[in-house]
């Protein structure tokens, strides 16, 4: 096959036209990985262990990263498609939490980040988020099972969102600079993820007799990983300590009256259900999972670790 | 007026190269086929949403879940805007969706190929968007406002895919010769289906000249191939792969590229119903048309009852 002097290839108004150069603006996500850290001073303040903040950063990372990865499993199958695009940039706006925290956890202490052959081009939160076994995993076990259906969907996200959101408003206040940033950004998201959310569940109650009852059933199938979400780790208490972070218990009552007044508008009661023991009194916090978090990691990394030297 | 000062009226609008609008006059022979073009666009994207929203959960960087989540995204949302245009000819989504589901209506054939690795993810932006752009370029000025108008959008979002497919795999070229073998063995499964998306050839091709009368369709069959074939070759060259047509060579008198033959036979296979995954693509579709159902009809009822409220 000769190749003719590409000058002469008939021009038709080429959509092309860029395709092989052109303006990089034109890209979304950029055209190559960039660190999303780069131009941020990411010094540990005074007085931190770096291993706890980067452990903190982890907690609040995989929270993130695992909520996103369920919820992109919505994706072509949401009830209709304006719920698909909803659940799409809510995954998004996770997503994007998570990269930063993960970046974060590996600049505040590079230990934490596996160790990949030499030569990997893997960056930093890539080989957190994929060459991470279930162990290493800070999450809360909340974001892990199985997504349900529409309603159950819905209970978890206004659980989480609605803990996070308060968690995030404190966080701005950080002494670590880039963790009050993430938080800034986070709180906008944040803010629609539990207005989506809550719309939705005064919907369901006050829908159908259908959606109703899957509503309460979804409700309290979500109810007992919620204590958890309140239940401080020593990590986060030395970090709350330390003026970088925030102990969760503390914003337990602030929830509390949140959500009171969502079940109070839907009809809603709040669910008499006992919180799910630990094992051993472990959890997500602690690195211990449910049967279904290994299954999830399984599909996220699959194909990150059978090319651990790859360039994506 | 009567009909045949009407249809005088319409042809002349159509002969002066402007829109038809949405309460114009026009022929029912017109109106069927723009509901059945714009329909099976819209469908082709919602459809279009499986083979690489599969893909999602197992992006191998956070970047590309990024990138290929918010891609599914705007399929979604381009399945939104051709919903909407349609429905400005009187038939609603729901009714579309219920065609898709029997089988009466079609989507573009290329979407009952599978996607079998993450190198597809590069590929279907690649030659499957890029087969999309150039027979969707010259529909930004097809006769029908609506359908015109969301053109113009999607083809910007379009061209965003296409480059984004492209530096996929430009990337992966400069990794592993795993992942070059894995771009190439994509290409050669993707390259004839995507020629195939133009549809038969033009002596084949019973509805092309009614469509290209009314300013429907801008551009036959056979043409858009060729356009395709000859912006694409340049680009196979830049990447390093090789396209798998033992006749593809550059035709100095015509300034073209002469190209082999798609295989018709597997084309009318895969639109008659007995492609790789025709049955699994509508069966998806209907189940989450069927799951959603109980959430579609909530949101009904929670909005009746909210309007009966503020009535009282």
């Amino acid at each position: 096959m000769s190749t003719p002097d590409p000058s002469h290839v008939p021009d038709h108004d080429s959509v092309y036209d860029g395709l092989l150069g052109g303006d990089d603006s034109h890209w979304a996500f950029g055209t190559d990985f960039e660190d999303p850290l780069a131009g941020v001073d990411t010094t540990v303040p005074d007085g931190v262990d770096h291993r706890d903040l980067a452990t903190y950063c982890l907690m609040l990372g995989d929270d993130a990263l695992v909520l996103s990865q369920r919820l992109s499993q919505w994706c072509s199958n949401a009830p209709d498609l304006e719920e698909d695009i909803a659940l799409a940039n809510i995954a998004l706006d996770l997503l994007g939490q998570a990269r930063l925290l993960l970046a974060r956890a590996a600049a505040a202490d590079p230990t934490v980040v596996p160790a990949l052959p030499e030569g990997s081009p893997a960056p930093p939160e890539d080989a957190l988020a994929f060459f991470r076994d279930d162990r290493d995993f800070r999450n809360v076990r909340l974001v892990e099972s199985d997504n349900g259906d529409f309603a159950v969907t819905m209970a978890r996200l206004l659980l989480f969102s609605t803990w996070r959101l308060a968690l995030f408003q404190r966080l701005t206040d950080s002494r670590d600079h880039v963790l009050s940033a993430v938080a800034a950004k986070g709180v906008k998201e944040m803010t629609y993820h539990r207005d989506y959310a809550a719309r939705w569940f005064l919907t369901l109650a006050r829908g159908t007799e259908e959606s109703r009852r899957r509503l309460v059933s979804g409700l309290s199938a979500t109810w007992p990983l919620r204590a958890e979400l309140f239940s401080a780790h020593d990590v986060e208490v030395r970090v709350a300590r330390a003026g970088v972070g925030v102990d969760p218990s503390t914003v337990a009552d602030e929830v509390d009256v949140l959500l009171e007044q969502v079940f109070a508008s839907s009809g809603i009661d709040r669910p008499e259900v006992a919180p799910l023991a630990g094992v051993q009194r472990r959890t997500g916090r602690d690195g211990l999972h449910t049967e279904a978090f290994s299954l999830l990691l399984a599909e996220l990394q699959v194909v990150a670790r059978a090319h651990p030297m790859g360039t994506w | 007026m009567d009909e045949h000062s009407l249809l005088a009226s319409f042809e002349s609008t159509i002969g002066r190269h402007e829109r038809i609008e949405p309460r114009d006059w026009m022929p029912e022979g017109y109106r069927k086929t723009v509901v059945r073009q714009v329909a099976q666009h819209a469908h082709s994207e919602i459809i279009g949403m499986q083979p690489e929203g599969q893909w999602i959960g197992r992006a191998p960087s956070l970047r590309r879940k990024a990138i290929l989540l918010a891609k599914v995204q705007d399929e979604a949302g381009h399945g939104l805007y051709l919903y909407s245009a349609c429905e400005t000819l009187g038939v609603s989504r729901a009714e579309l969706t219920e065609m898709l589901i029997e089988g009466r209506q079609k989507y573009s054939s290329i979407f009952n190929y599978p996607a079998l690795s993450y190198a597809d993810v590069g590929t279907i932006g690649w030659l499957v968007d890029g087969a999309a752009i150039c027979n969707q370029v010259p529909l930004c000025r097809t006769s029908y406002g609506p359908y015109g108008r969301s053109m113009i959008r999607i083809c910007k979002e379009e061209s965003f895919h296409q480059r984004q497919g492209f530096e996929l795999l430009a990337t992966m070229m400069r990794g592993t010769d795993e992942q070059r073998a894995m771009v190439q063995e994509s290409v050669d499964r993707f390259w004839w289906p995507a020629l195939m998306m133009f549809g038969p050839p033009d002596d084949d091709s019973p509805n092309t000249a009614q469509s290209m009368a009314w300013g429907i369709k801008r551009n036959t069959n056979d043409d858009l191939r060729q356009r395709m074939v000859d912006m694409t070759v340049p680009q196979a060259a830049v990447l390093g792969v090789t396209l798998p047509d033992p006749d593809l060579k550059w035709n100095e008198e015509r300034q073209s590229y002469d190209f082999g033959a798609p295989d018709w036979d597997e084309f009318k296979a895969v639109i008659s119903g007995n492609g790789p995954c025709n049955t699994q693509r509508i069966a998806h579709r209907r189940r989450a048309h069927e799951d959603g159902a109980w959430v579609r009809e909530a949101a009904l009822a929670f909005a009746r009852r909210s309007n009966e409220e503020s009535h009282e």
